[in-house]
């Protein structure tokens, strides 16, 4: 059984779940979606003052003491003032005090371009905190993941941090019933194909499936691969992809240099089997690697389109652009 | 509210119901706070020369000259109280309990040390005496100390957390942040500022325009008092009286314990850094030598005698000889451990997870 919920109201219903089953399950945040105070009242549900820096340290050392904080920095944005307590210290804590304590507390943001909300607002960071060893990285890109994604991310003994599009906000769909998890570290094929696979992420999952349906009236065989989760990757999943298909487009609205599809591509290349499967050079859809502007021509030319999209799966098929998904 | 009078942390009455294996003792043993105040500074006066020696890696920034703080604070806590610390936190382990043959084989880098020889000097952590944690980043324990209060406030427990940090880490948004959060929420956090003049190897006048450092908490409203960091009785009296306060319910308070220390900033290399500090200061300073006080007032009050005193000061010196030698014994980590504790066991490790470290 399922019933239809906004990605917004799936987070919601994750958190409330949660706090629901756990006491020990807090959150901390200076603004909360849904009625966090109303239902759990203002112990739990501790609206702060704006001190990222500190509230990051707190989850990190309510965490260290028992609990399982929820520390929504709201855009990811405002998770940079609070730099010293993810890297120096969330990142790295249970490492180098040698595995004695778990710090299980999970960090929201939202991420993303498309609202013109200019430069600052409109960032997609995860590949600055792939790079840290220490954090996991889930990056839903439907209702159903972001609510299951959300509970697993709450319920792990790790620094995990939530990525949610800002354009996905009220995309609306099928949520299961129930206590419904997605677990970690697991890519979901959204759609099967056979001529060329497509890793998106976030957003460009929806994207890149529109863009594999009108592909699919002039024959072409799109895979469409979610890797749902950054940190751990689940890297099988996009190499037996590739490995069937021959080709590889990877599709995200960050810029590409250092970017989460940069780091798929090597993995891509360089497994030896991966690598010998492949028929074409891979393709990288990216945002521009330029602060996003705000007038909306430049907002939409900065980031990655269908018509990118499609014309990148073109390329690695030697296929002329034809512009079927033109609007 | 008064700033720099002990009373300004006004301590609650204590009712005797509420005395509890939690509660600290009235008055501390004085002998026993003497003895560890003397081993914080065997075992940081013994590491400079095995820094030198090459035994030691890395950084090390020993706590001679301020073990009365460290040593007062802890004398107010439990076991279950929690504190968090600073890159100059041997003396804060010590004090709360930890083992130094444990803490000496993490110095050594040995696969017995506190962090499995991941961390360190600056990561120095026991969880099971409320040891949260050395830090490598000025203010960075901060917020770490607010979040354990946090806890301890949901808990209803009557644990108390304390943050130790420098007269440096007042410059940091850390600090100001995490006073006014723990100040709003009435956190059971005591904040112990040690101001021993310079944030690393800058004078303190050089870093605030106002170098005294208990007039902050009057903006956050919270009380604070100014002690003398280098008395070990002065600084119990004051944790006290901020530790049941925050015990209590009544939200934090910070004491600024005005000290020094003896030494360099830190050392990095095999060579001891030359001193830069006016040789005057330095020698006024090491006048009012916090052991040879709370020493010569026991003595006074013939509470210890001269033959205690050396037989305490031998038994330190075979403690940390121990403590070298279990270290020395322990192996370094085999080279398996590097992928070890990233994560907590029910996860794999993402390198591992995409197979490009197959080790």
């Amino acid at each position: 059984m399922s019933r239809s919920l906004s990605f917004a109201q799936a987070l919601d219903e994750a958190i409330a779940e949660e706090m629901r089953r756990d006491p020990k399950v807090i959150a901390l945040g200076t603004e909360f979606t849904g009625k966090l105070v109303q239902q759990f009242g203002p112990q739990r549900a501790r609206l702060t003052p704006i001190s990222e820096a500190a509230f990051t340290g707190m989850g990190l050392g309510a965490a260290a003491c028992g609990y399982r904080p929820i520390v929504n920095w709201r855009s990811v944005t405002f998770s940079f003032v609070a730099m010293d307590q993810i890297v120096n210290q969330a990142s790295k804590i249970r490492y180098m005090l040698g595995g004695q304590a778990d710090f299980p507390v999970t960090f929201r943001c939202t991420s993303g371009g498309g609202l013109g909300l200019a430069a600052q607002h409109s960032q997609s960071p995860y590949s600055i905190w792939m790079h840290l060893a220490g954090l996991k990285i889930i990056l839903p890109s439907n209702p159903a993941d972001a609510k299951g994604l959300l509970k697993s991310a709450i319920r792990d003994d790790n620094p995990v941090v939530s990525f949610e599009c800002v354009r996905l906000n009220d995309a609306i769909a099928a949520v299961p019933e129930g206590d419904h998890l997605v677990p970690l570290g697991v890519a979901a094929i959204k759609r099967s194909g056979t001529d060329v696979s497509v890793v998106a992420l976030g957003y460009y999952v929806q994207e890149a499936l529109a863009v594999a349906q009108a592909l699919a009236r002039r024959g072409i065989s799109v895979e469409v691969v979610d890797p749902r989760t950054l940190v751990p990757l689940d890297v099988s999943t996009i190499r037996d992809s590739v490995r069937k298909t021959g080709r590889l487009v990877v599709v995200d609205e960050a810029p590409p240099t250092c970017s989460a599809a940069a780091e798929i591509t090597a993995l891509v290349v360089e497994d030896a089997a991966t690598f010998r499967a492949l028929r074409a050079p891979v393709e990288r859809v990216c945002g521009i690697g330029v602060p996003i502007p705000y007038s909306p021509p430049l907002e939409r030319a900065a980031l990655p389109d269908r018509e990118r999209i499609e014309a990148a799966i073109l390329r690695v098929l030697h296929e002329p652009a034809s512009g079927s998904t033109r609007s | 509210m008064p700033i720099g009078k002990l009373e300004s942390i006004t301590a609650p009455a204590r009712a005797t119901a509420r005395e509890s294996p939690l509660m600290p003792r009235e008055v501390p043993d004085p002998l026993p706070m003497l003895r560890q105040m003397l081993l914080i500074r065997e075992f940081d006066e013994r590491i400079i020369g095995l820094r030198a020696g090459g035994d030691i890696y890395g950084a090390i920034h020993p706590y001679v000259g301020q073990e009365a703080v460290a040593v007062g604070v802890c004398a107010a806590l439990t076991r279950a109280d929690r504190v968090t610390s600073t890159h100059r936190g041997h003396g804060h382990c010590i004090a709360k309990g930890a083992d130094i043959k444990r803490m000496m084989a993490e110095l050594f880098g040995r696969i017995d040390g506190y962090c499995k020889g991941k961390g360190g000097s600056m990561h120095i952590a026991d969880f099971s005496v409320g040891m949260l944690g050395a830090n490598g980043i000025v203010a960075g324990g901060l917020p770490l100390a607010a979040g354990a209060a946090l806890a301890a406030q949901l808990d209803g427990k009557r644990q108390v957390a304390v943050c130790f940090f420098g007269d440096g880490a007042v410059a940091e948004g850390e600090f100001h942040e995490t006073l006014n959060i723990s100040a709003l929420w009435s956190l059971p956090l005591v904040f112990v500022c040690e101001n021993n003049l310079y944030g690393g190897s800058s004078p303190i006048d050089v870093q605030h325009r106002t170098t005294d450092i208990a007039v902050r908490a009057a903006g956050y409203g919270m009380p604070a008092v100014s002690i003398d960091g280098n008395d070990a009785m002065a600084v119990f009296e004051a944790a006290r009286a901020a530790v049941d306060r925050a015990r209590e319910g009544d939200g934090p308070s910070l004491i600024e314990c005005r000290t020094y220390r003896w030494h360099f900033h830190n050392m990095l290399r095999a060579t001891i850094p030359a001193e830069t500090r006016p040789s005057t200061e330095l020698a006024a300073w090491r006048a009012r030598d916090p052991i040879a006080r709370l020493a010569s007032a026991l003595l006074s009050r013939r509470t210890l005698t001269e033959e205690g005193l050396t037989a305490m000061r031998m038994q330190v010196r075979g403690d940390v000889d121990e403590a070298i030698a279990f270290a020395q014994a322990s192996p370094f980590p085999g080279r398996e451990a590097l992928l070890e504790d990233v994560f907590a066991a029910s996860c794999c490790h993402p390198a591992r997870a995409c197979g490009t470290h197959d080790e």
